[in-house]
């Protein structure tokens, strides 16, 4: 993608952002009282004036770093372990009976109803939370991991295997990085259902963290306190889901995505513009009739332009 | 894509035969287990020739091949490489396919290095050894291409460079050229041929196209022509020669296999 169109999808997303703070501004401000009560929500200004002092305190900082050193430590074992029994259940019939049915009984318990459970198993509260948020995040990762180790094309497989590879080989160098973008998929919504769960379970027995210091802020009735504790976990969400999504992207560069990725509009553009047939992938049914390389129109190198953001 | 002109006369004499395996099946059932799909199979490869394999779809071809790669073992009979009972896949076998058999996320390179590092050749050692059979199938430039970035025929080549760059004993081709358009697979059976002339690999090369199959094989077998002899053998007049292509010995044999294909 050129510049100019990089730079024309950033000043889609500000506008697009900016409009939202606007019309928060404008309901809250005039005090709109259709049949959704606007009057006694926050404006934006109060809102930004109180994130503008807690950044100057320590406490803050202090609730920040204790929940993202749960959701990291809770996710982290969840990644580790998900793969880890995932690729076990998809690959061994044996583990798949074993663990089989543990598992589907307890993937439909929210981890937030695991509370009580976490009370009781662990010394203190913050083991508890971290376990919860492992729970929410085990599963989805569990789930695609074992869907994508079945999903690979057993042609692999057999490839490494006439080569005189193992079954260490074959995992590490065909299980392992060609189940990697389902794999990503499952982080990806662990990610995101760890965040829900983090902060459910720091608002039921935490003693510090975002979750905590928000719902410390409701009970006192300091309502801009409550909007800069959310404005907190969806800055923090979206920090770290973009990290699983650009560690994902990273991982799978080698997928055969340009085609059919963000650059499609791109694509559609000029193949409306210019009465020229476009060349290459587009023009020719794959590989059938014609003996050349896939090349793109244009190469896209930056990962970033790949996907479709989520 | 450069190719040795197909027009120079190609009557190949290949190296004797001193590393290629002998392959044999002795009254063997082929299949899955519950779904035999050849029986009473007899065979035997010999060391260092071309064995082209035809048959109707769906005849056993590609389980035959499999059978022999160690992947799928037999149903009942006898399946040996060198007289001794085959036990699985590896062993020196290499297997090409059809089409996606390389790994998407290696370079070409990494795919051809693979089999190199099974074989537990030093690192410092694969990196050249993979460039120089990049080369000699013609694709010095493209090494650090991932699969989906080379043509249909390209990725072919990768794949016979990486099937030949562990020093198979004996290299079994699914259909390699199945899904290749008329021309580029002329090109590609030249330098099948070219690179054979450097290995003394016995080959099995399955394929539905006879006239593929009287280019490269020294022996033709016909799979499944009947129940009562379900391998048939026919030896090709002039192995590996287009000029043989039109002669009258070579038109009898195709014309004998095309009719018991079509029967």
């Amino acid at each position: 993608m050129t510049g100019e169109a990089r730079a024309y999808r950033y000043l889609l997303r500000t506008v697009s952002l900016l409009a939202f703070l606007g019309a928060w501004q404008a309901v809250t401000a005039l005090r709109v009282h259709l049949w959704v009560h606007f009057e006694q929500l926050p404006t934006v200004v109060q809102v930004g004036k109180e994130f503008g002092h807690r950044l100057g305190t320590g406490a803050y900082w202090q609730d920040l770093g204790d929940s993202l050193d749960r959701i990291l430590t809770g996710f982290g074992l969840a990644a580790v372990l998900g793969v880890a029994f995932g690729v076990a259940i998809g690959r061994s019939r044996l583990a798949e009976d074993l663990l089989g049915p543990i598992v589907e009984l307890l993937r439909p318990i929210p981890a937030i109803a695991l509370v009580p459970v976490a009370i009781l198993l662990f010394p203190s509260n913050e083991q508890g939370i971290v376990f919860i948020t492992f729970s929410a995040a085990f599963f989805p990762v569990l789930v695609s991991t074992r869907h994508a180790v079945r999903a690979l094309t057993p042609v692999w497989e057999e490839a490494v295997l006439t080569m005189g590879g193992g079954r260490w080989r074959v995992l590490a160098q065909v299980v392992l990085p060609g189940a990697l973008p389902g794999i990503f998929g499952g982080l990806s919504v662990g990610i995101g259902v760890a965040w829900i769960c983090v902060i459910s379970a720091e608002m039921i027995s935490g003693q510090y963290g975002v979750g905590y210091r928000t719902w410390q802020d409701y009970t006192v009735v300091d309502y801009p306190g409550v909007l800069v504790g959310m404005v907190t976990i969806g800055l923090l969400g979206h920090l770290t889901s973009s990290a699983v999504e650009f560690a994902g992207r990273r991982a799978t560069r080698w997928l055969p995505r340009t085609e059919q990725g963000a650059d499609r509009g791109a694509i559609r553009r000029r193949a409306r513009t210019s009465p020229a047939p476009v060349r290459g992938s587009l023009s020719a049914p794959e590989g059938v009739s014609e003996d050349r390389p896939r090349t793109d129109p244009v190469p896209v190198p930056v990962p970033d332009s790949a996907t479709p953001g989520r | 894509m450069t190719l040795s002109a197909p027009s120079t006369p190609s009557r190949v004499p290949r190296p004797p035969a001193a590393d290629g395996a002998r392959l044999t099946l002795r009254d063997a059932v082929l299949g899955r287990r519950g779904a035999p799909v050849l029986a009473g199979v007899g065979l035997d490869v010999v060391p260092g020739e071309v064995l082209a394999v035809v048959g109707a779809s769906g005849c056993g071809k590609s389980t035959l091949l499999r059978t022999l790669a160690g992947l799928l073992p037999p149903l009942g009979g006898e399946v040996a490489e060198d007289g001794r009972p085959l036990t699985g896949p590896g062993g020196g076998r290499a297997l090409v396919f059809q089409d996606d058999g390389l790994l998407p996320w290696r370079t070409a390179r990494a795919n051809v290095e693979l089999p190199l590092a099974i074989g537990k050749m030093p690192r410092s050692q694969r990196r050249a050894r993979a460039v120089e059979w990049l080369g000699r199938v013609g694709l010095t430039g493209c090494e650090d291409r991932l699969p989906h970035r080379l043509s249909g025929g390209q990725r072919q080549r990768v794949q016979l460079a990486r099937a030949l760059a562990g020093r198979p004993r004996a290299l079994l081709m699914d259909e390699p050229f199945g899904a290749l358009d008329a021309q580029t697979r002329a090109g590609m059976q030249q330098l099948l041929v070219d690179v054979l002339r450097s290995t003394r690999a016995t080959v099995v090369f399955v394929t539905h196209d006879v006239d593929e199959a009287l280019f490269l094989g020294d022996r033709v077998a016909l799979l499944g022509s009947s129940p009562a002899a379900p391998v048939r053998l026919v030896a090709v007049p002039r192995p590996r020669d287009r000029a043989a292509h039109d002669t009258a010995a070579t038109a009898a044999v195709r014309r004998d296999l095309l009719e018991s294909l079509a029967s």
